[in-house]
């Protein structure tokens, strides 16, 4: 087992040091009762070249983006990660370093995550960004608990047009929370602010996202001051790679940004490990949940990181923390941070440019095609519902066995749209691919 | 050393993006952004050299010795870097229908059914992306099977060395705290236990072996006096390292356990993260685990999103995947050998222990199982240097130091965790800087309040970072912090890792 | 510069480190040299608002220093009248001078019959020796 170095010689001699005579009687406190008294039933040890054959025969089993020309996005895209990202995160040290509680050792992964939290501010708007949450779900109920602990309030308002795997999680940490949650119904593929106003009555926060699930661009600044005004705070969940083009939340009136960063950065990996993002207004710092890293200087004087403001966190201020996590997502956000770094401002632009200019593309070839877009009159960023004029089950079916996964099915979360599916163009497709996709979506 | 946005130069980029022939578009111009991000410009070569260097100032398990108590810094295989890269996992959208997924489905059943043969429970969710969500879905599913009986329970009993994140979720799943002290032996206090444990009292959450690296020797009466109280148990995965194939949670009577696969398993520890954080329960628990379940039908495997009684999700998705993808590799590389790991592990924690037990203070005078704890309260008392001294020391002798002022119970705490993969020869040279600090503590004091010499960075002020609070680069406006010099560093004394 | 370990005679005093210095109906409080001391150097200050109802043995705010937060548990019941800005703004004045420029609140006392149940600083100090 190429893992361990001792040998046998090696244990005679630790043995002898410790005063015992064999390794069982190292165990000598452990109840008889709750020993296990035979060998862990597992398959038997494989050697490394079987394991990795094992593994290609698994994986060989999926269909993933290189095998089927793929439309499927809802919160997970297929955006292109550059070979710099695999690259830096192969670095050994990045990769098998814990997290920089001794600051001295770690000064490349607390320098690393400033700039991470910069990043993320900048595009955000924002003035504090923490150094990352499990995933773009787990972070809407973060900011939840935040604004909970802000206003004293315990209810959240959340539009429907938000993602369902984040409603759903929402749900899930509420009670614990003491929130209670209402959702705002989406008319015509937004949401109206009125409406979205009259829920945050009472409310800690409102959530809404940009672009919504749909893909359709809500009245992002309207929302914002729809929160307001019922004194709820306005909280945006938003695609990072959508705001080299769309206004960063914190520019229209938003307390707290959150999202999904794997656009940025991560293979999709069959939904994780990825990372989520949280960054909000400064007065509300000290209830950020998460690891924060901040600049200092060091005895002689020199520019140098710390985590800070470490007494929000479980270690010290255990039960009275802002959040139980401890391990986060770093290296996942530190992927992110080289992408973006990677494509720079004008990249990130250009990136949603493309993507914008290839669904409006597909829009007017399936529309010429004879398919009936689902929100028409919504302007949408890089995905879209059309109606595909069967159970949308049975064209994906049809559509894979052509090659081509057509999207997704959105009858599994919202009534009525059996018979839609939610297209995701990004800059991994081209005009030839929407081509196939049509020919694909032929009854 | 510079930010990278510091190294930004106006135009300079790294990306070469396709341009496609397609009219142009815009989104509505009330949405547009007015002004673009202030992202890093550099080619390709400064942003590899920036990261390189970076990585350069970050000590690795791949640089040296790691022992962090109760973080189980081990080994991480290459073999799992590998496969994670596999097209097949690396780029399956999780939205893609089950029989295009089959492989990873597969592979994460048999995960489950791995993880529940070393837990001692049947039923599995993979869906906690750390331990800390892990904890917190453990409560939820005892609130939701409390709710489901009728039963109103409304506190929680942690014992006093617990990581912090138990007390944490306790409060994040609206539970109420009792703590339980520790004995002489560093067992739990049996008479405080049956004082705090009565028919409000939901559950424990205990780990064990305990921070303290001990084994509980009344785990079994621990068990029935919150069975006896119709409470569960839950089982703290952290320190599985010590008892793999050796003792079963499930058989010392825990209820729910949650397993590190940052820890145990190998998931490298990437700076801070990711990690995982599965759960494995007893039958009558199952029907609340997270939806989607990964169930079985034939030799087909499909994901059952019908569960009425789920507390419903805690993460996007099945989990994190790639992280299951290496913990699956490495525990299918040792098989029923988990037990030879583990084995390995409390080896070399007691020759370590055997060998520092005179020169420092050792609190519970019993062998210990994967990791122990030393005190440095003599060296305080006699030379004025303290557990932070003496981890800043260790650094110039090319060594990580141990976790340090935790658990909480023991004053100027040093917790340490060697892993089953080092050498005797590591463990000889951590514990020869050890004993040679001590001298050093009577003989030249200042070598340790000056650790250490030789990093980028000195001892660094957490007083001003927790003041100033810049969390940000400012471009224009950031602050110069050395316009304001402080006499001396002011730092953190209360650090841990875990 | 932190201060000298004292214990003034003229106050009252709570078993959570708190100190209150009354005239007439007037309450002003803040912590003894024993809590600055365990906390450390502080640096921030959540005070409560002017104007809002504190009550005994309740949390009024918080200090916090970089290894732990403390909350500010009061000894005595009343409205807020003022809330110490300087402390806001400079927390670490309260390690300095804990008593004096490092009070925090002043209050107006709704229940004098509270003052008998404080400690004196003879039986504070033997409270501190019991720790």
């Amino acid at each position: 087992m190429g893992f361990l170095s001792v040998t046998e010689q090696d244990r005679e001699e630790m043995l002898a040091t410790i005063g015992v005579s064999s390794v069982q009687e190292l165990f000598a406190d452990i109840p008889n009762a709750v020993r296990l008294d035979r060998r862990l039933d597992l398959e038997p040890a494989l050697s490394e070249q079987e394991l990795v054959a094992h593994l290609e025969e698994l994986a060989g089993r999926n269909a993933g983006t290189g095998r089927e020309l793929s439309f499927l996005g809802a919160g997970i895209y297929d955006h292109y990660v550059p070979a710099v990202v695999d690259a830096i995160l192969s670095r050994g040290e990045l990769l098998t370093a814990y997290t920089p509680y001794q600051p001295e050792l770690s000064q490349g992964v607390l320098q690393a995550i400033f700039e991470y939290q910069t990043a993320i501010c900048e595009l955000t708007g924002m003035d504090v960004s923490n150094a990352s949450g499990y995933d773009g779900a787990t972070v809407a109920a973060d900011a939840c608990y935040v604004a909970k602990h802000v206003t004293g309030r315990s209810r959240v308002a959340i539009a429907e047009a938000v993602n369902p795997q984040v409603r759903q999680v929402v749900k899930t940490y509420a009670p614990g929370f003491g929130l209670e949650v209402v959702e705002v119904s989406h008319r015509g593929g937004a949401t109206d602010p009125d409406e979205f106003r009259a829920a945050a009555e009472g409310a800690a926060c409102a959530i809404f996202q940009q672009p919504n699930f749909f893909g359709c661009l809500e009245a992002g600044p309207d929302l914002a001051t729809a929160a307001r005004g019922a004194g709820a705070l306005p909280v945006a969940h938003v695609d990072p790679v959508s705001l080299g083009l769309l206004e960063a939340p914190g520019n229209y009136g938003c307390a707290i940004a959150v999202g999904e960063g794997q656009g940025a950065g991560n293979h999709q990996s069959f939904g994780g490990p990825h990372y989520g993002f949280i960054a909000a207004r400064s007065e509300y710092i000290r209830r950020m949940p998460g690891r924060i890293v901040g600049e200092t200087l060091d005895a002689a004087g020199e520019r140098g990181y710390v985590l800070t403001l470490q007494t929000r966190e479980q270690h010290i201020r255990r039960e009275k923390a802002t959040s139980n996590i401890t391990t986060n997502q770093t290296l996942l956000a530190l992927a992110g941070l080289v992408h973006l770094s990677w494509l720079g401002p004008q990249g990130l632009r250009e990136t949603g440019a493309t993507c914008l200019a290839l669904a409006e593309h597909a829009k007017a070839s399936l529309a010429a095609a004879g398919f009936e877009l689902v929100f028409p009159e919504q302007a949408t960023f890089k995905e879209f519902a059309v109606r595909v004029g069967r159970p949308a089950a049975e064209a994906i079916r049809v559509a894979r066995d052509r090659g081509v996964h057509p999207g997704y099915a959105l009858g599994r979360d919202y009534p009525g749209l059996e018979d839609a599916l939610l297209v995701c163009l990004t800059e991994k497709r081209t005009p030839a691919d929407v081509e196939l996709l049509v020919e694909a979506l032929a009854p | 050393m510079k930010l990278i946005y510091e190294k930004s130069q106006a135009g300079r980029r790294a990306a070469s993006l396709p341009l496609y022939d397609l009219p142009p578009a815009d989104v509505p111009e009330a949405l547009r952004r007015a002004e673009p991000p202030r992202l890093p410009e550099l080619a390709e070569p400064e942003l590899v050299r920036h990261f390189t260097e970076l990585s350069t100032r970050t000590f690795g398990i791949d640089t040296g010795f790691y022992p962090l108590g109760s973080c189980t810094m081990k080994h991480n295989p290459r073999v799992n870097e590998r496969v994670v890269q596999l097209p097949g996992f690396r780029d399956l959208h999780p939205l893609q229908e089950p029989d295009g997924a089959q492989g990873a489905l597969e592979l994460m059943w048999r995960l489950q059914r791995i993880l529940a043969e070393v837990a001692g429970l049947p039923a599995v969710s993979l869906q906690p992306a750390a331990g800390s969500q892990g904890e917190l879905t453990g409560l939820m599913l005892m609130r939701a099977y409390f709710a489901d009986r009728g039963e109103e329970r409304d506190t929680i009993v942690t014992a006093d060395t617990a990581h912090g994140t138990n007390p944490a979720s306790v409060t994040m799943a609206g539970y109420k705290l009792r703590k339980v002290g520790t004995d002489a032996r560093g067992n739990l206090d049996l008479e405080d236990l049956r004082s705090k444990v009565d028919g409000r009292t939901a559950g424990l959450m205990l780990t064990n072996p305990s921070t303290l690296g001990l084994f509980d020797e009344h785990i079994v009466e621990v068990a029935s006096i919150f069975h006896d109280a119709g409470a569960l148990l839950y089982y703290d995965g952290a320190n599985l390292n010590a008892v793999c194939g050796i003792s079963r949670p499930g058989d010392m009577g825990f209820d729910i356990v949650h397993f590190n696969l940052h820890k145990t398993f190998s998931q490298p520890h990437g700076g801070g993260g990711p990690g995982g954080g599965p759960i494995a329960v007893r039958d009558r628990l199952e029907p609340f685990l997270p939806t989607p379940a990964i169930v079985r039908e034939g030799d087909r495997f499909a994901l059952d999103h019908e569960r009425p009684k789920s507390i419903g999700k805690v993460r996007g998705f099945t989990g994190p995947f790639g992280v299951f993808v290496r913990a699956y590799a490495y525990i299918r590389m040792y098989g029923p050998g988990l037990r030879e790991m583990s084995e390995a592990a409390v080896l070399n924690a007691n020759y370590m222990l055997a060998r520092l037990r005179d020169a420092y203070e050792l609190p519970y005078d019993r062998l210990c199982m994967h990791e122990f704890v030393l005190s440095a309260r003599a060296l305080r008392r006699e030379h004025g240097v303290s557990a932070l001294d003496v981890a800043k020391r260790l650094m110039d002798y090319g060594f990580h130091p141990p976790t340090i002022y935790f658990p909480l119970v023991v004053p100027e705490a040093l917790m340490i965790e060697p892993t089953e993969t080092e050498t005797k020869e590591t463990l000889d040279a951590f514990v020869d800087a050890m004993l040679a600090i001590v001298r050093e503590a009577a003989e030249s004091p200042e070598l340790l309040k000056e650790a250490p010499h030789d990093r980028p960075v000195r001892r660094l002020d957490e007083v001003l970072a927790a003041k100033r609070a810049v969390v940000r680069y400012g471009f224009d406006a950031h602050p110069d912090l050395a316009v304001e010099s402080p006499a001396e560093p002011r730092q953190l004394e209360v650090q841990k890792g875990a | 510069m932190a201060a000298a370990e004292s214990y003034p005679e003229g106050l009252r005093y709570n078993a959570e480190h708190d100190w209150a210095s009354i005239e007439g109906d007037v309450a002003t409080m803040g912590i003894t040299w024993y809590a600055q001391d365990s906390l450390g150097e502080l640096v921030h200050y959540e005070p409560p608002d002017v104007g809002a109802t504190i009550a005994k043995d309740n949390s009024y705010g918080e200090v916090e220093s970089v290894k732990a937060v403390s909350d500010l548990v009061s000894p005595l019941s009343g409205e807020v009248l003022e809330v110490n800005e300087r402390v806001v703004s400079t927390p670490e004045v309260v390690n300095d001078d804990p008593y004096g420029e490092g009070w925090l609140v002043k209050i107006r006392l709704t229940d004098t019959g509270e003052l008998a149940q404080l400690l004196d600083v003879d039986a504070y100090k033997r409270h501190l020796a019991d720790l």
